[in-house]
């Protein structure tokens, strides 16, 4: 048994690729290793990375490959062999199975062994032979002749013998290292030989204390790896053998583990901030993860910055210190924030390169304040209203105009909600609103917001504030992006949810009617995002607005069939939406938005009801009921009994037989008004468990009552019956969507 | 500025043609040959021939010059302590890149009294994409104690061309690198020179705030519109009559013609035929060069009518396709040029 490691050595990998490539390697190499029968039962894998490598260590490598028979299967008997002598089929088989002409005369063909059986005991031999061969440690390749049902052939056990580990490994751990997927591959050598993230620049391949002869870019592998690129130096250090990795380049001030990487940088992080009494660092995993990717020996230096630039909003100096310079934010306890910031360094320096390098960052970072200061300063004198009329020379999209067309559009859709939310009793104010949409693009124009894209919206909102434009207008506006993923707040004001609701449909439909709707992976303009934002809005806000009211406030000259197309998509978002963000199961989603889904509250509500019920035994049984009244109608059609969407014709109550059909009309009848009150009222769940209670009729019915019977008045009559029950209790939900649990 | 130290750099920080004069000697000594400056307006040192032309072909460049660029949008009336409407860059190709590319560059930081065990360096991944050159590559900015310093990219594609081999391009910000040696929180106050009798000192600002002033309310406020949109238009019709006339003398040969014409030639003793020498001679008279300084002077027209908020929407799409045109058609006519005719007259 033994230990490999693979170490590839490349210029600086892009921070947000790393953590990716390092997992699929790793599998890449322990499935390469299964594959080629040389990992152990017993291993471990260890996988590591930093910018400038990417590592595999696996203890429990065999040295050499397991033996391994496999089957192969040859020309028919007829052909193999002519009068008791092999053809040159029968030659080119056995050198394809690794045998020589000699050795084919020789080889007893195992006829007798398998001749005259079925197949079934043939299969058995045959496992047993494979068994065989594969415990007798010198076991070789034997022919022999298979009987199946296509005829007789003439086939192999062939017998691998295993092959060194150094001998399979080489070329295959090049293939594994060039198959790595990368978001973005460079070429750097003449003829472009390979394509990957960076230059690769040394490779480590050991097995044991061996040396592993892989060859990738023009690159051979060697014992040797490198250390940190300033604190260690040109010289490379060796590395005996894969467990002395970590400890061999711990030493040339590298920490390979990202784990122990990560560890190390927020115990720094903590440690850097107790020197501000009552503060600690702003958590921002996606900030850990990205300077953890960036580092190999990684420190952390406190640095400080003027109160005075406290004064700027909150959310410039966090994306200035966060999204521009990689910096954490200090907070106190109130989580307001501190005049500090913490770097997270690619050293560990001296005492006196520890204020060169405090000072360099305080430095950067004032001048990035300096900028955002002037830009908040430079963008004042020209106030958003100013802005509108700018708009006209930003592009929303190359065949759709400007941003100051799809402001236009926006309003109209913001005024047509707004009037349909009054009529319904929610209070809007109007004006706020219709500022907000007129203002909310206003901000694309702002030095601030093409200095930091990131913050659109919310400097919108912050300048409408400043600019005194009062709180409704300022807060639409700010939140006009939220929620940008699902998990994001919703906007907190009706008029902040009627201005993002608004945009987002005109975005969308305006989209759909050039045809560029999401395709499969494709959603370029994050459609999507844009309409399960509106879900999410309704769902959560309860305004009392159905999918049908946000086309109606869509220009009237949007073709029929984009319509149709906004239609199916606003309906796949939303069933996306109850399922994959509420969680509701497929079938419950499937029942509830069969029977309609326009009012999303409602669907929710009903979706809610049945998830609680549908566990009783009553209603499973209602549910497989209602499944085989809908086959007894769609059979019916298709005999040609009944016309496809024909009304059964009226029940005629008279015609009523059996006591089991009299019975469940007489009780459907009397449910049926209870039922659809509670309906109306949307109490879901009492209205369920009433249609639970109709199980036992519906059960005697079938179990008494043909429908299907010959008299065609007869039929015909209990065909109405049923279709009856099944429309008067089919309102909630269609039941026959369910899938018995 | 430390008080005691052994090393004469860290003594005093450079000035800024110090910072210039150390960076090119550091190249110069690496083998590469000092270009000045192109004497056209550019808005990177990329788009100067030196880079965008020679970066095409097989043939090995070292090269280093330094590049003020200019930026119209980016003017501030020299009252923004960190923008310029004209920065300085040292650009630095190297056609095929060293393996040591990396090292080498980070000696020369060294060269210019960085000490790099006392500061935080990070390669971050940061691509380049010029869209109307159809160019992009892949690469790094190079931060030194969270300021970017440096601009590093393998370049891959060059006029819409793959390249082979690539080149290594290395863009230094000087104004930033020299405030950042000087400690000093406005570009402006760099000292550009001292007096090394009097000690007079010279700053950035003496030398280029008039100019920043001056060009920034030319940019944003005087410049004629209807002008500026004249001479684009009048160096545009120039350059495509160019690029037209070089079609039509030197058709774009298919490879398979090509390689019959080779062919010919190695079974004709290698002899090249009279016809094939003066259609060379003519290929190699041919101003793709000028072409070329047509599409600078469109570029740099077309950032000006830019800052001047002067091209709509639709101008701009189709402006920038124009110019994408031309830029692309050059880099092609030069790509044919020096592989038909240049490798012959290259002595």
């Amino acid at each position: 048994m033994a230990d490999l490691l693979f170490e590839a050595g490349l210029e600086e990998i892009p921070a947000r690729m790393i953590a990716a490539a390092e997992a699929e390697l790793t599998e890449r190499v322990v499935e390469l290793l299964r594959r080629e029968r040389l990992l152990e039962e017993e291993h471990e894998v260890h996988s590591y990375s930093t910018p400038r490598r990417l590592a595999v260590q696996v203890n429990g490598v065999r040295r050499r490959q397991r033996d391994a028979t496999r089957e192969l299967t040859g020309p028919a008997w007829n052909v193999a062999f002519r009068n008791g002598e092999p053809t040159a089929a029968a030659l080119a088989f056995a050198r394809k199975a690794g045998m020589t002409e000699q050795q084919l005369r020789k080889a007893s063909v195992e006829e007798e062994h398998l001749r005259g059986t079925d197949l079934n005991s043939e299969l058995l031999n045959r496992a047993e032979m494979k068994s065989k061969l594969e415990e007798d440690p010198n076991g070789e390749t034997r022919l022999f002749k298979v009987t199946s049902a296509k005829g007789e052939y003439l086939a192999a056990m062939v017998r691998d013998k295993g092959r060194a580990a150094t001998e399979v490994l080489p070329d295959r751990l090049a293939g594994e290292l060039a198959a790595v997927y990368w978001p973005k591959n460079m070429y750097w050598r003449p003829l472009k030989v390979e394509f990957f993230v960076r230059p690769v620049r040394w490779l480590v391949a050991l097995l044991d204390h061996e040396i592993l002869p892989v060859e990738f870019a023009g690159v051979h592998a060697a014992n040797l790896t490198w250390g940190h690129r300033i604190l260690h130096g040109d010289a490379p250090v060796a590395v005996d053998h894969p467990d002395d990795y970590l400890g061999v380049l711990e030493a040339a001030k590298v920490t390979a583990d990202v784990k122990l990487r990560r560890y190390r940088i927020r115990k720094a992080l903590d440690a850097e901030t107790r020197a501000v009494p009552g503060a600690r660092w702003r958590e921002d995993q996606a900030l850990v993860e990205t300077v953890t990717h960036l580092t190999e020996w990684p420190s952390v230096v406190l640095g400080n910055f003027d109160p005075e630039f406290l004064q700027l909003p909150e959310e410039v100096l966090v994306t200035v210190m966060r999204d521009h310079q990689k910096y954490f934010a200090v907070e106190n306890a109130e989580g307001r924030l501190e005049p500090y910031f913490l770097a997270v360094l690619n050293t560990h320096p001296e005492e006196t390169g520890i204020e060169t390098i405090r000072h360099g960052h305080e430095r950067v970072l004032r001048a990035r304040f300096n900028d955002a200061r002037f830009f908040w300063r430079m963008d004042q004198k020209t106030p958003l209203e100013d802005r509108v009329q700018m708009l006209k020379s930003v592009t929303f999209h190359k065949e759709l105009g400007t941003y100051w067309d799809k402001t236009q559009a926006n309003l109209k859709i913001a005024e047509t909600l707004a009037g349909l939310l009054k009529q319904r009793g929610i209070e809007v104010d109007q004006s706020a609103l219709l500022k907000g949409v007129e203002l909310a693009k206003t901000d694309l124009t702002t030095e601030l917001v093409k200095e930091f894209t990131e913050l659109q919206g919310i400097v919108g909102g912050l300048y409408a504030r400043a600019q005194g434009l009062g709180e409704k207008v300022a807060q639409a506006i700010y939140w006009q992006y939220s929620p940008a993923a699902v998990e994001a707040p919703i906007p907190p004001t009706v008029e902040g949810q009627v201005l993002g609701i608004a945009d987002r449909i005109q975005t969308i439909t305006a989209m759909f009617s050039i045809g560029l709707e999401p395709t499969g992976s494709k959603d370029p303009f994050a459609l999507r995002r844009a309409a399960n934002a509106i879900v999410k809005i309704l769902a959560e806000t309860g305004l009392p607005l159905v999918r049908s009211d946000l086309f109606r406030a869509v220009p009237a000259d949007v073709s029929e069939e984009t319509q149709k197309k906004l239609a199916a998509f606003f309906e796949e978002r939303f069933e996306f939406w109850l399922r994959d963000m509420r969680g509701f199961a497929y079938d419950v989603v499937n029942a509830v938005v069969a029977v309609r889904s326009d009012n999303m509250r409602d669907a929710i509500a009903r979706a809610e009801a049945l998830t609680a019920v549908r566990g009783s035994e009553d209603l499973a049984a209602i549910a497989a009921a209602f499944k085989r009244i809908k086959n007894i109608l769609r059979q019916a059609q298709e005999k040609g009994i009944l016309q496809p969407r024909q009304d059964v014709g009226a029940l005629n109550p008279t015609l009523l037989a059996d006591p089991a059909e009299k019975a469940l009309h007489s009780e459907a009848m009397k449910l049926a008004p209870v039922v659809e009150d509670l309906r109306r009222r949307q109490e879901y769940r009492e209205a369920l468990e009433k249609i639970a209670t109709l199980r036992p009729h519906v059960d005697l019915f079938f179990d008494k009552v043909m429908v299907m019977v010959d008299e065609v008045a007869l039929r015909n009559n209990r065909l109405a019956l049923i279709g009856e029950v099944l429309g008067a209790f089919s309102k909630i939900a269609d039941f026959s969507e369910l899938v018995a649990a | 500025m430390l008080t005691v130290s052994t090393t004469p750099v860290a003594l005093k920080a450079l000035t800024f043609q110090e910072l210039l004069l150390r960076l090119q000697n550091f190249w110069a000594e690496r083998g590469c040959v000092l270009a000045q400056p192109y004497d056209m307006e550019v808005g990177a040192g990329t788009m100067s021939p030196d880079t965008f032309l020679r970066v095409l072909g097989p043939d090995p460049v070292a090269i280093a010059y330094m590049q003020p660029s200019r930026r119209p949008a980016d003017g501030r009336y020299g009252e923004n302590p960190n923008r310029l409407y004209k920065h300085t860059q040292l650009q630095v190709i190297l056609k095929p890149p060293p393996e040591d590319i990396q090292d080498i560059y980070l000696q020369s930081l060294e060269a210019i009294g960085i000490r790099l065990r006392e500061h935080d360096i990070k390669f971050e991944e940061d691509n380049w994409e010029w869209p109307v050159g159809g160019a992009w590559g892949v690469g790094w900015q190079v931060m030194l104690d969270g300021l970017e310093i440096t601009q590093f990219t393998y370049f891959q594609q060059c006029g819409g061309m793959d390249l082979d081999p690539i080149s290594g391009e290395i863009t230094y910000g000087l104004e930033r690198i020299a405030a950042f040696l000087q400690d000093v929180d406005s570009l402006y106050d760099v000292v550009w020179a001292v007096d090394p009798k009097t000690g007079k000192q010279v700053t950035y600002g003496d030398i280029r705030l008039e100019e920043e002033l001056q060009l920034s309310v030319y940019n944003f406020e005087a410049a004629d519109i209807g002008k500026l949109w004249e001479h684009l238009r009048l160096y545009e019709a120039e350059c495509q009559a160019l690029l037209d006339a070089f079609h039509q003398q030197f058709k774009v040969e298919k490879s398979a013609e090509r390689k019959e014409k080779i062919h010919d030639r190695l079974v004709h003793d290698g002899a090249a035929t009279p016809a094939d020498e003066d259609m060379r001679r003519a290929l190699r008279r041919f101003p793709v060069l000028a072409a070329y300084e047509l599409c600078l002077k469109c570029s740099h027209l077309f950032n000006l009518l830019d800052a001047r908020g002067a091209i709509s929407v639709t101008e701009r799409v189709a402006v920038m396709a124009r110019i994408r045109n031309m830029v692309v058609g050059v880099a092609k006519a030069y790509a044919q040029q020096r592989q038909r005719a240049g490798a012959r007259y290259d002595g």
